[in-house]
């Protein structure tokens, strides 16, 4: 298989500039729109690739655009095209590489899929944090306008875009779409309620779609070269191709492109080089810090939405984070519900408040404080917290997740460490 | 109307409503906490949930928040539900993770909703054994007393500080566990409706700071149904008295008037009753201008003979009941009796009120005025003048985020929802005034003009509406707006003092020429408009009449007013001090009171009742809170004994309140309604009174064993169908007889809905007050002269411009309401101030004729061409007219006040401070 999103990233190689980017292919898909497809024509050959948000959620991107009014459905005003490019999933790190090192293509992608909703303006809100991004991006951007890809009448088509990049001010929330468009509205980034969704009423109260980086890069291949060929790329029942990361510790972490199904053991074993010496695989969450735990049971699966959804956890972002046979899995449970108890936006009350609670009653048991009657406290919170509806959105759950299934897993190291009265990993603590 | 099962019982249900609406509308009790019935939903706190199943099959169901839930036909639900159940308990027990348990030391303890809910669901054992989260409380003024320790972050202060009330300084900071509701540094709250945080807040964090300083548990204060005296408005309140004193004003809902929103001064301006000032005897006066307190008996005597077949004349009162003004008219004859308004005022008054009863236009009701989706107002800065009507003017401008909404199916209550669709998109309003005011940041438009000005605007644009050419574009549009709107509005009153603005307002109801529009004055006092109505036949000719006739007169009677703030001193010194007897009725000492030589010392309006009629023209009830302290007494009934002494042949016939009402009634076609107000002094709720005291009223027998062992009966109440007890019902009693709410398990102020006939609907007990006038098909006639002032150079025309707090005179005399008002000011435009070399804060010298005073400089943003503003109402600015031209200069002599501290000085201060203390300095 060729790359396809990752075509101009190589360790080492300069990131690609407008010349560069265009001397590959680049704006292809840009021209063949412009000079004849419609923005439905555009819209049904999206549909047609079965291209999924690589966001987390894997919502059909067709689909998801098909809610936008548009021409006499739509009451006049602007629309939006929002890049969700604030990457704070833990363990996450795909979408800075696409943006630091081939930055058209995601304008690219932006223009295309701006052009298939009807939106006149666009915005990349991006992780503050990602400096060389924001800069690579607003090089780009400068680039894009000088030579009409971006501004009035794009490529002679009438069209017309605007384009900003937006730096988040920070924290993981931004990340959830609607309390992105708060956040870049200037408000408070809470999420919003929904419905109304965004694709009727979001930025500024107008139709707005928000999409992640992957998604949109996807998007210029799709117009250009067709559904049919996105469809071919993946090997099992998704289509495309996927960046997948790896990080803990095994001999080689990092990030590939690969198709969409790739089997886990692949990634791990093939790319990731397997585990250090020494280390056997405990566990893994197979798309980030807000996924289930699978274990060296799953390994044979193949990254697919619904085949990871099967096995009770979920691909996210496709970002692997190992768990080895000698970190402790309660401190690293406890870890993560230490950031998303600290990212909560404070909305609600079973996240705002019950976060804390079980953050608490992790830190007892690591702690070797804890009491038998604990993991009963900790079921009961993962019912409360855990469950989709519970909360206004789905950072709880999410972070549920991994504490929820490293209960089934791995039950005997949180009762080992409540039996012991001290973390068993950590020799001379608390004993 | 939809049916839905909840629990397998059918309820009908109102189409489009939330479940929880339609629970609490069937009685049910699902507890909640961040939705509120005038703000509708967030689904944050996530307290109300019930199960939702697919079908009658589904047996698992789901959770689902009730207030972000619409209902529809055949929707099944379960409120008892395990599952929802043990998670509405582990919203309250996560709630709890942080809350201090500070129930005996917190105001709000008693009255809590946090209490009631958490008894609700049940939460008793808490598991969570870490630390709590503490924070730093704020001083946030005189007002309000906030503890955020006991924050349960419902989010519903931000929502009505900054949401619905237009606040700016208040709101949501940091997040997750750690969010903090306050300012973004510490000071006072700008907003004039700070206090209803105090009963929109579900707990502790914001507390009444006047009550703290007398506190009294809920269930210890004695109330009544009243009517706030602080302005035309009308606003339902319910004062609680306990040791004699008002420690404290809650809202009364009236789904017609104030809602669940009352202004600060409503609120907070009460305190005067407690004050030095009041009389407790009424005293004759020595030759050496000292008082000799009499009994009252001795006074009715005294009176009496000065009175009894003389040459008399009275002066009556717009802060007095409709009962004792017409008592008092009766008794000097209508010949002899002024109604006490200013010159300037009885002119504006009269006129209002014609122009009430013969304009095309509406007279809204407030909530009426909420659905208006166009405004124009004319010269009033409401927000000072009739501070609840501008409050729902901020909500009227929201009628165009209700429309959009509608077009996509969006229920109104989803608050959030369509707040972020509408974004700033508003119905449009357009303020035509001399300077800044308060709705200035909700309004489309604003145009500045003096007022004659004001007055040629509203010409005009009643010349656009008929279709006539004129040369304002400005005027144009707003035609343009008006005549578009479905329920368009005027808002205009007599703040201005000035004939052309409130007839031109009139010009454009009338022009308007349609069957939705309304009308809206604002007026100066609690019953100006009842008085103005009495006196509308003319026959007691105006003030300045009376100071011509006052050599002629043997006495004079004022009842309620002190006469120097209705004309110039010099005049009133004449009146005064012509030879006649002055008898004055008055319940604190003012500068009238000084000039009498007899003074009945009248009860306040919680230690009697009246008849007010608001700006609405709605007459309403007040009861007494209490039974008058020491020798007061009603004025009402000062007046009744009196004309008994004197033997007067009508008013001896009447023997009770009833009586004088229905008197009153009969004398002018107008008051027919009166006798409709409220029940008779004889109705009775299930054969008995209704308590004022709640039934767990505490202490009763010992309360006063500090002063006496033996315990007092408790005070009759003859007057009236409530009684100074704790025994009967207060349940579903006609609701001009609500002395509070409570509920059982709803211990605060949310038990309201249980006297409503439904969620945010009028009480069960059916509407309070009776409207007197109403407008006609007639069209009012209306002269369209106006005389333009001419300027001289370095002149400038006098702007009134009323206060909130200082400018009424009853209130102002409140400790925390006088600090808020500051000092007397002079405001001007930048221009001005750089002309005169004067910044905001310093002096300047406001020279009116012979008049001068020296007033605190602001600096106002939008002023117009040679118009400055003054501080009416304030000591300082006393003797300065409206509509006057004056000279300004800088006083030289001006110290500035709360000199600000320099850093040096505050690093050597703060040395002083940790070297040991203030001894030290």
């Amino acid at each position: 298989m060729g790359k396809v999103l990752t075509r101009n990233i190589e360790p080492g190689k300069a990131p690609t500039d407008m010349a560069a980017y265009e001397a590959n292919g680049g704006y292809q898909g840009l021209r063949k729109a412009m000079s004849g497809m419609s923005p439905q024509d555009c819209r049904e050959v999206v549909s047609a690739s079965n291209l999924r948000g690589r966001g987390g959620a894997g919502f059909p991107t067709g689909m998801k655009w098909s809610f936008v009014p548009m021409d006499d459905k739509c009451t006049p005003g602007h629309k939006y095209l929002v890049c969700n490019a604030d990457e704070m999933e833990p363990g996450a790190f795909k979408d800075r590489l696409l943006m630091e090192y081939d930055p058209h293509q995601l304008i690219e992608g932006m223009i295309l899929s701006a052009y298939c909703i009807g939106a006149d303006i666009s915005y990349i809100f991006i992780r503050g944090e990602y400096i060389v991004a924001i800069e690579r991006l607003r090089k780009a951007l400068e680039e894009c306008y000088a030579k009409g890809y971006l501004g009035e009448n794009i490529l002679g088509s009438g069209y017309k875009l605007e384009m900003y990049v937006h730096p988040s001010a920070g924290r993981y929330i931004c990340g959830e779409e609607t309390a992105l468009i708060n956040a870049l509205e200037g408000k408070r980034a809470n999420p919003r309620a929904k419905p109304p969704f965004p694709q009727v009423s979001g930025l500024w109260g107008r139709p707005t779609i928000v999409n992640n980086v992957e998604t949109l890069c996807n998007i210029p291949h799709i117009i250009d070269r067709g559904a049919d060929w996105f469809k071919s790329l993946g090997v099992g029942e998704d289509a495309g191709t996927k960046l997948f990361g790896v990080s803990g510790r095994v001999k080689n972490p990092g990030c590939w492109e690969l198709p969409m199904g790739t089997p886990i053991r692949e990634i791990l074993e093939n790319h990731a080089g397997g585990m250090q010496d020494g280390l056997q695989l405990k566990g893994f969450l197979p798309g980030g810090g807000s996924t289930d735990f699978l274990t060296s049971d799953h390994l044979d699966l193949a990254m697919d939405y619904n085949v990871i959804g099967k096995a009770g956890s979920r691909m996210g972002t496709g970002t692997m984070i190992i768990l080895d046979d000698q970190t402790c899995p309660v401190g690293m449970v406890l870890n993560l519900i230490r950031f998303f108890a600290h990212e909560s936006c404070g909305f609600c009350t079973p996240c705002r408040d019950g976060l804390p609670w079980t953050r608490q009653v992790l830190e007892d048991i690591e702690q070797g404080r804890g009491k038998v009657e604990d993991l009963d406290t900790l079921e009961y919170q993962i019912n409360y917290i855990g469950a989709i509806g519970n909360t206004h959105c789905a950072l709880a759950p999410g972070a549920m997740e991994p504490l929820q299934s490293a209960l089934k897993y791995f039950r005997e190291d949180f009762e080992r460490h409540i039996s012991g009265g001290c973390c068993p990993y950590h020799s001379g603590r608390g004993a | 109307m939809p049916m839905i099962y909840v629990d397998g019982q059918e309820i009908e249900v109102v189409q489009g409503e939330n479940i929880l609406e339609a629970c609490l509308n069937a009685g049910l009790d699902l507890p909640y906490f961040c939705w509120h019935p005038a703000m509708g939903s967030i689904g944050s706190c996530r307290q109300c949930a019930l199960v939702q199943y697919q079908n009658e099959d589904d047996t698992r169901g789901r959770i689902i928040m009730g207030c972000m839930t619409p209902v529809s036909e055949g929707a099944r639900f379960s409120l008892k539900a395990e599952n929802a159940a043990e998670f509405r308990e582990a919203v309250v027990e996560s709630l709890m993770l942080n809350h201090p348990h500070d129930c005996p030391v917190c105001a709000e303890g008693g009255e809590c909703h946090l209490q009631d809910m958490t008894v609700m669901v049940g939460h008793r054992d808490r598991r969570y054994t870490g630390k709590k989260n503490t924070y730093r409380n704020q001083y946030l003024g005189p007002l309000i007393h906030h503890e955020m320790n006991r924050c349960i972050a419902c989010y519903r202060c931000e929502r009505y500080y900054r949401d619905y009330a237009g606040g700016k300084d208040l709101g949501a900071q940091a997040s997750h566990d750690h969010l903090y509701f306050g300012r973004h540094e510490e000071g006072v709250l700008e907003s004039e409706f700070s206090g209803n945080l105090v009963e929109v807040c579900p707990t502790g964090v914001f507390t009444d700071k006047p009550f703290l300083k007398q506190y009294s548990r809920k269930w210890d204060l004695q109330s009544a149904p009243s009517i706030c005296q602080g302005c035309a408005v009308g606003c339902n309140i319910a004062p609680g008295e306990r040791y004699g004193k008002v420690k404290r004003v809650h809202n009364r809902y009236n789904q017609d008037v104030n809602g669940y929103f009352i202004c600060d001064r409503g609120r907070f301006g009460s305190g005067y009753l407690n004050s030095d000032l009041r009389l407790d005897y009424a005293g004759i006066k020595n030759p050496d201008g000292s008082f000799f307190a009499v009994h009252q008996q001795q006074a009715l005597d005294t009176a009496a003979g000065w009175m009894a077949g003389k040459k008399i004349a009275a002066i009556g009162s717009p802060r007095a009941s409709l009962e004792a003004n017409y008592l008092l008219r009766e008794l000097v004859g209508a010949k002899n009796f002024v109604a006490g308004f200013s010159d300037q005022e009885a002119e504006l008054m009269g006129s209002i009120t014609t122009i009430l009863q013969t304009t095309k236009a509406i007279n809204p009701s407030i909530k009426q005025m909420e659905s208006a989706d166009a405004v124009l107002i004319l010269g009033e800065d409401v927000t000072n003048t009739a501070p609840r009507v501008a409050l729902a003017l901020r909500q009227s401008v929201r009628n165009k985020a209700f429309e959009l909404a509608e077009q996509m199916g969006l229920p109104a209550w989803q608050d959030a929802a369509v707040r972020n669709l509408a974004q700033d998109q508003r119905s449009p309003m357009t303020i035509v005034s001399a300077l800044d005011t308060r709705l200035d940041d909700v309004a489309s438009t604003c145009v500045s003009l003096a007022p004659d000005d004001i007055a040629a605007f509203g010409y005009a644009v009643a010349a656009a509406l008929a279709g006539e050419l004129t040369d304002n574009p400005s005027a144009d549009a707003t035609a343009q707006m008006l005549k578009t709107a479905k329920n368009p509005l005027i808002v205009s009153g007599s703040s201005m003092a000035h004939q052309g603005v409130i007839d031109s307002a009139a010009a454009v109801a009338d022009a308007l020429d349609k069957a939705t529009s309304m009308l809206s004055f604002c007026v100066p006092e609690c019953n100006s408009l009842g008085l103005a109505l009495m006196v509308a036949d003319g026959l007691g000719g105006s003030l300045s009449d009376l100071v011509k006739r006052a050599p002629k007169l043997d006495a004079l009677i004022i009842l309620e007013n002190d006469v120097y703030l209705r004309g110039d001193k010099s005049q009133i010194d004449q009146l005064l001090a012509s030879g006649t007897k002055v008898i004055t009725l008055d319940i604190h000492e003012n500068s009238t009171l000084d000039q009498s030589d007899l003074v009945m010392a009248a009860a306040s309006y919680a230690e009697s009742q009246g008849t007010l009629v608001s700006s609405e023209g709605r007459a309403q009830r007040f009861y007494p809170v209490h039974s008058p302290a020491a020798e007061r007494l009603p004025s009402w009934q000062w007046l009744l004994r009196l004309a008994n002494v004197m033997g007067h042949k009508k008013l001896s016939k009447l023997e009770h309140f009833d009586h004088i009402v229905a008197a009153c009634a009969k004398s002018n076609l107008l008051f027919a309604g009166l006798v409709d107000v409220a029940p008779l002094n004889s109705f009775r709720d299930r054969g008995s009174k209704i308590p004022r005291q709640t039934h767990r009223y505490s202490g009763r027998t010992a309360m006063n064993s500090g002063v006496s062992v033996h315990e007092p009966q408790q005070p009759k109440d003859h007057e009236s169908p409530l009684s100074y007890s704790m025994e009967g019902l207060n349940r579903d009693q006609p609701s001009s007889l609500m002395p509070f709410v409570w509920s059982p398990g709803w211990n605060s102020n949310q038990s309201l809905q249980k006297f409503q006939s439904e969620v945010d609907g009028p009480l069960k007990g059916g509407p309070s007050g009776v409207r007197l006038i109403s407008s006609s098909l007639q069209g009012a006639d209306l002269s369209q002269q106006i005389d333009k002032v001419t300027l001289t150079a370095h002149q400038w025309h006098l702007v009134p411009m009323q206060q909130i707090h200082g400018s009424d005179e009853l209130s102002a005399h409140t400790e925390e309401i006088a600090e808020l008002a500051g000092r007397g000011f002079i405001a001007i435009g930048q221009k001005v101030a750089e002309k005169l070399s004067v910044s905001e804060g310093d002096g300047l010298l406001v020279t009116q004729g012979e008049v001068e005073c020296s007033l605190e400089v602001r600096i106002l943003s939008r002023v117009a061409k040679n118009c400055i503003g003054y501080s009416v109402g304030y000591p300082e600015a006393q003797g300065l007219t409206a509509g006057s031209l004056v000279s300004l200069k800088a006083d030289a002599t001006w110290q500035r006040s709360g000199a600000e501290m320099i850093a040096s000085d505050k690093a050597s201060f703060e040395q002083v401070i940790s070297d040991g203390g203030a001894s030290n300095v």
